[in-house]
């Protein structure tokens, strides 16, 4: 069983290899991400959100959506926590 | 890019991952996340990516650990596998 | 192995930690307030004014945290943040923009501040959150 948990492991893990080969350089001018999208929060980030931070523009303005999301997910989570957890103690106090 | 201290890191968080597996007292295997926690955040932060490097500071080495910590108090503190 | 029994906690740890807590919950609303810019926002500084009052429980005995920090608050605060983020969407639909387009928002700078209140609003929604997961473990 063991065998067949390492050879699985070394599989997933060369494959995955494999595919961070064919990955861009790190800061590549010329990498697919940095020539579409970036140019634009880059230029025009500032004016267009008068927001110094670009990482915060994006998040909250421009894909504001997916941080709402994130925060629904967060909640969610809070509930759920709370649903199995509290009602393991009213079992226990019956 | 730093290459050197890139490698340090790296290394040092591959270490503590898998000392944090084959550990087995829990609350050690807890502290070796949060030191793991540490070395990520200090290789973002190698790589620019400050706001992720706050995140993982914050959620990763603090409040993670303080819930790992209670579970294995509730819970067994010996590892069975 | 269970949580070791209540005992009075040391009057060093106690006073240490009092007096560091209202520091990291400065830094935390700054990390909140300043989202715009510098690196941070709602999320890292919820999780900082979260860890806050774990540190504050940590240092005093259980009693504390029930006194300090009611369960319904916490409910209501977790819900109150995602209220405030989907509420603003509704708002800026209403003043004839698209969801979370904060350009017809009555302010000098509009977007700025909207990204302001939806930071808050996630600053509330973690930190309640990370404290109701905190409270319900340990009163589990």
């Amino acid at each position: 069983m063991k065998l067949l948990h390492l050879v699985a492991t070394t599989v997933t893990g060369l494959l995955l290899i494999m595919g961070s080969l064919d990955l861009a350089e790190t800061g590549d001018p010329a990498a697919p991400a940095a020539t579409h999208v970036s140019p634009r929060y880059i230029e025009s980030s500032l004016e267009e959100t008068g927001v110094e931070n670009m990482v915060t523009a994006v998040l909250a303005d421009y894909r504001g959506f997916d941080t709402l999301g994130e925060v629904t997910v967060i909640f969610t989570g809070a509930i759920a926590v709370l649903l199995i957890l509290r009602t393991g103690l009213k079992e226990d106090e019956e | 890019m730093i290459w050197s201290l890139d490698f340090v890191l790296l290394v040092l968080s591959v270490v503590c991952a898998v000392a944090a597996v084959q550990v087995r007292d829990l609350l050690a295997s807890v502290v070796l996340l949060a030191a793991f926690s540490l070395f990520m955040c200090l290789l973002w932060t190698e790589m620019g990516a400050v706001d992720v490097a706050f995140t993982e500071a914050a959620v990763g080495a603090g409040v993670t650990t303080v819930f790992f910590v209670i579970t294995v108090f509730k819970t067994d503190r010996v590892s069975r596998d | 192995m269970t949580l070791p029994p209540e005992q009075p906690p040391d009057v060093i740890i106690k006073v240490v930690c009092r007096s560091l807590v209202p520091f990291i919950q400065l830094f935390g609303l700054y990390v909140v307030m300043h989202g715009h810019s510098s690196p941070g926002g709602g999320f890292q500084g919820g999780v900082i004014l979260a860890a806050s009052f774990v540190l504050l429980v940590l240092a005093e005995d259980r009693a504390t945290l029930r006194h300090h920090i009611p369960p319904a608050a916490l409910n209501a605060s977790t819900s109150a943040g995602v209220l405030l983020f989907a509420g603003l969407g509704v708002v800026c639909l209403a003043l004839g923009a698209n969801y979370l387009d904060y350009g017809p928002l009555p302010f000098a700078e509009p977007r700025s501040i909207g990204m302001l209140v939806i930071e808050i609003g996630v600053g509330i929604t973690v930190m309640a959150a990370m404290l109701s997961i905190f409270r319900d473990l340990l009163e589990f």
